[in-house]
């Protein structure tokens, strides 16, 4: 059993997201161990790329902090690799297509692997596209994590039948950030991906940043994913943020569990 | 292979959240592009509202001044706004009316896609909202105000390099946040499937009229056809219908800003290497990283780090050749074709104009060369001017 499937055997799950790097790799390396030891499941790790077209203003901010302090893929995998050595949480990478294509996909999924990451998102690979990144996944034993979006209508069987880890439910249009409704029908689309394969956990995400909200989502799926309303802390507190960090993932978790 | 592709380019590399949006607007033009009713009112359009067919005019003087092939100039600057942009924005708005949309978003980067979108939105009563980078916005403030007077919103995209680009990525967003009642009018033969294709066939109207028009002037096809490159649109216009005819050189010129050789260039095919942005794979100008870079050219048009696929693809094959034109070499072009023709070219078609005057002295005088005048240079005055050491100021 792979650590994605088994971080969905007991409960909801609570999947932050951060971007490497913001503001330096030392502090997301810190982060992601007060994330883990405050109760997150999984976490998500954003791969900057200087043109992130599906996020709202505050992590298109983080990814440019990132790439201002210099960071690079190669430094994530160290910083993955370090990590890896004491700390046995699920790890995703998000990123952008290009990042992984301009290193050669095989080669990044290889590395990846390597390193000790378990899945990855790519926002602009659809279903049509997924099998360029998905068979080197397999090769090298990572989860392409495929996405649904409140426009899926008449796609969500075929994607929710080739899914591997979790399907990351999007629960609104528009790009990430934090928004105060979520009036799209998750009931209806998680539904709709059980019937299609019932042994696919849902995640929720995209415009989640309360506790009751995650609440709320994590009732209606498997799990709940938050980026926005954490990168917003990292954004505030910079290298003094893992204090911030880790009391709002010990919140959040405590809200659903 | 996936979708719209050409050779391994294109695909449709874009959220989740879009694809029902251009699987639904191929299905749409799929249908309308055989439909003689669609053909007729797109036809009515561009021959009555936007003065097609446009003409192809002999330069003289450029002809005799050079001393090599015999050069005409495709009129795309005579179109009503001014560019060769309407073209496809009449198809897309007619065809996003019939789609039951009323609402157009769009990318601009020198403004005349933005003023054509903007046009075509007031006629069709439509809504209208143009993304266009901070930097052109004051690179371009007559092309703002005119939108602006045409009835659109301009909406200044302040994030990374504030140009062309990063219009793009805002209309993207826009569109997955707003889809049911918006269309996205993408100004080029770029982005996802079926946009490079769609594009291609509204803009491939300039090759067809080049080819009849050739023969009706000369009784032959043209030996050598050119035009600017950014995403491509204008250029495989003039190429489409010389594709199958290899007699015809076929040949784009990328803005290369101050030099291939410096960062500051946006010569995509000449610098760039095989990526995946903005909706499709081609070449991007890009870091070791895969980082899309910050490019440059003294042209708002042509100032996008990225090409349209089918040219990625007529590189590849060798159908095409493409070549980089500093900013200098089209300044000094677009004062030359004012000058010689009493022609003022866009400063984007001014690159095509610049290697024209380098190629066409070394082909016979029994050759015939085709420059495609994309896009008329009033809008580009005030900041050449600047460029030359004038205060001119809009």
């Amino acid at each position: 059993m792979s650590r994605i499937t088994r971080a969905f055997t007991d409960g909801k799950v609570f999947i932050p997201f951060l971007t490497c790097g913001d503001p330096d790799l030392s502090t997301t390396e810190a982060l992601v161990l007060a994330m883990a030891e405050a109760g997150a499941d999984i976490i998500e790790l954003g791969i900057p790329f200087s043109d992130p077209t599906a996020e709202g203003p505050v992590i298109q901010a983080a990814n440019l902090r990132a790439l201002r302090g210099g960071v690079t893929t190669d430094a994530i995998f160290q910083m993955v690799r370090r990590l890896r050595k004491i700390c046995d949480i699920p790890l995703v990478f998000m990123t952008y297509a290009n990042v992984v294509f301009s290193r050669g996909t095989d080669q990044f999924l290889r590395q990846a692997a390597e390193a000790g990451v378990d899945g990855l998102i790519l926002p602009d690979v659809p279903f049509e596209e997924k099998e360029e990144f998905a068979a080197s996944c397999r090769t090298h034993g990572l989860d392409f994590i495929s996405l649904i979006a409140p426009t899926s209508a008449g796609r969500i069987t075929r994607i929710a039948r080739e899914a591997e880890g979790f399907v990351y439910c999007v629960s609104s249009l528009g790009v990430t950030g934090m928004r105060s409704q979520i009036t799209t029908d998750i009931g209806a689309m998680v539904d709709l991906v059980r019937k299609a394969n019932p042994e696919i956990p849902c995640a929720v995400g995209f415009g989640i940043s309360t506790p009751a909200q995650a609440a709320a989502m994590a009732a209606l799926s498997d799990g709940a994913i938050v980026g926005s309303a954490i990168v917003r802390l990292v954004e505030q507190y910079g290298r003094e943020a893992v204090p911030h960090v880790r009391r709002f993932v010990a919140e959040m978790k405590a809200a659903f569990s | 292979m996936t979708k719209g592709r050409f050779g391994v380019h294109g695909g449709q590399y874009i959220p989740e959240t879009l694809m029902n949006a251009v699987i639904e607007l191929e299905a749409a033009y799929d249908h309308y592009k055989k439909d003689p009713t669609f053909q007729r009112e797109l036809t009515a359009l561009l021959n009555d509202y936007a003065g097609r067919p446009s003409r192809l005019y002999f330069a003289r003087r450029m002809t005799e001044e050079l001393g090599g092939a015999k050069i005409y100039l495709k009129r795309e600057d005579l179109n009503h706004t001014g560019a060769h942009k309407i073209n496809n924005v009449l198809g897309q708005t007619l065809l996003a009316k019939k789609m039951g949309k009323t609402r157009l978003i769009a990318e601009t980067g020198a403004g005349q896609h933005g003023v054509a979108t903007a046009t075509a939105a007031a006629l069709l009563g439509m809504e209208c909202v143009v993304f266009m980078g901070e930097e052109d916005t004051r690179r371009q403030t007559l092309n703002v105000y005119k939108m602006r007077l045409l009835g659109a919103e301009v909406v200044p995209v302040s994030t990374g390099t504030a140009t062309l680009k990063d219009a793009v990525s805002e209309a993207m967003r826009e569109w997955t946040s707003r889809i049911a009642d918006t269309h996205y009018c993408l100004g080029s033969v770029m982005g996802p499937h079926p946009f490079p294709t769609m594009v291609r066939d509204f803009q491939a109207v300039i090759s067809r009229e080049i080819r009849e028009q050739m023969l009706a002037a000369e009784g032959r096809l043209p030996d050598a056809v050119l035009a600017c490159v950014g995403g491509g649109s204008n250029a495989i216009g003039a190429f489409y219908h010389f594709i199958d005819t290899p007699s015809v050189r076929l040949i784009g010129c990328e803005a290369a800003g101050r030099g291939v050789e410096t960062a500051e260039t946006a010569a995509t095919i000449a610098t760039g290497r095989l990526g995946i942005f903005h909706g499709m794979k081609s070449y991007f100008c890009q870091d070791d990283q895969g980082q899309i870079a910050p490019v440059y050219s003294i042209s708002a048009g042509l100032d996008y780090p990225g090409v349209g696929p089918e040219h990625a693809w007529l590189h590849d094959t060798g159908r095409a050749e493409y070549v980089a034109v500093t900013d200098e070499e089209a300044v000094d072009a677009f004062e030359y074709l004012s000058r010689t023709e009493g022609i003022i070219p866009a400063i984007e078609s001014a690159h095509a104009v610049a290697y024209a005057r380098k190629l066409a002295p070394t082909m016979g005088q029994d050759k015939l060369m085709v420059v495609n005048l994309s896009g008329r240079g009033d809008k580009d005055c005030a900041a050449i001017a600047r460029y030359r050491g004038e205060a001119v100021f809009e």
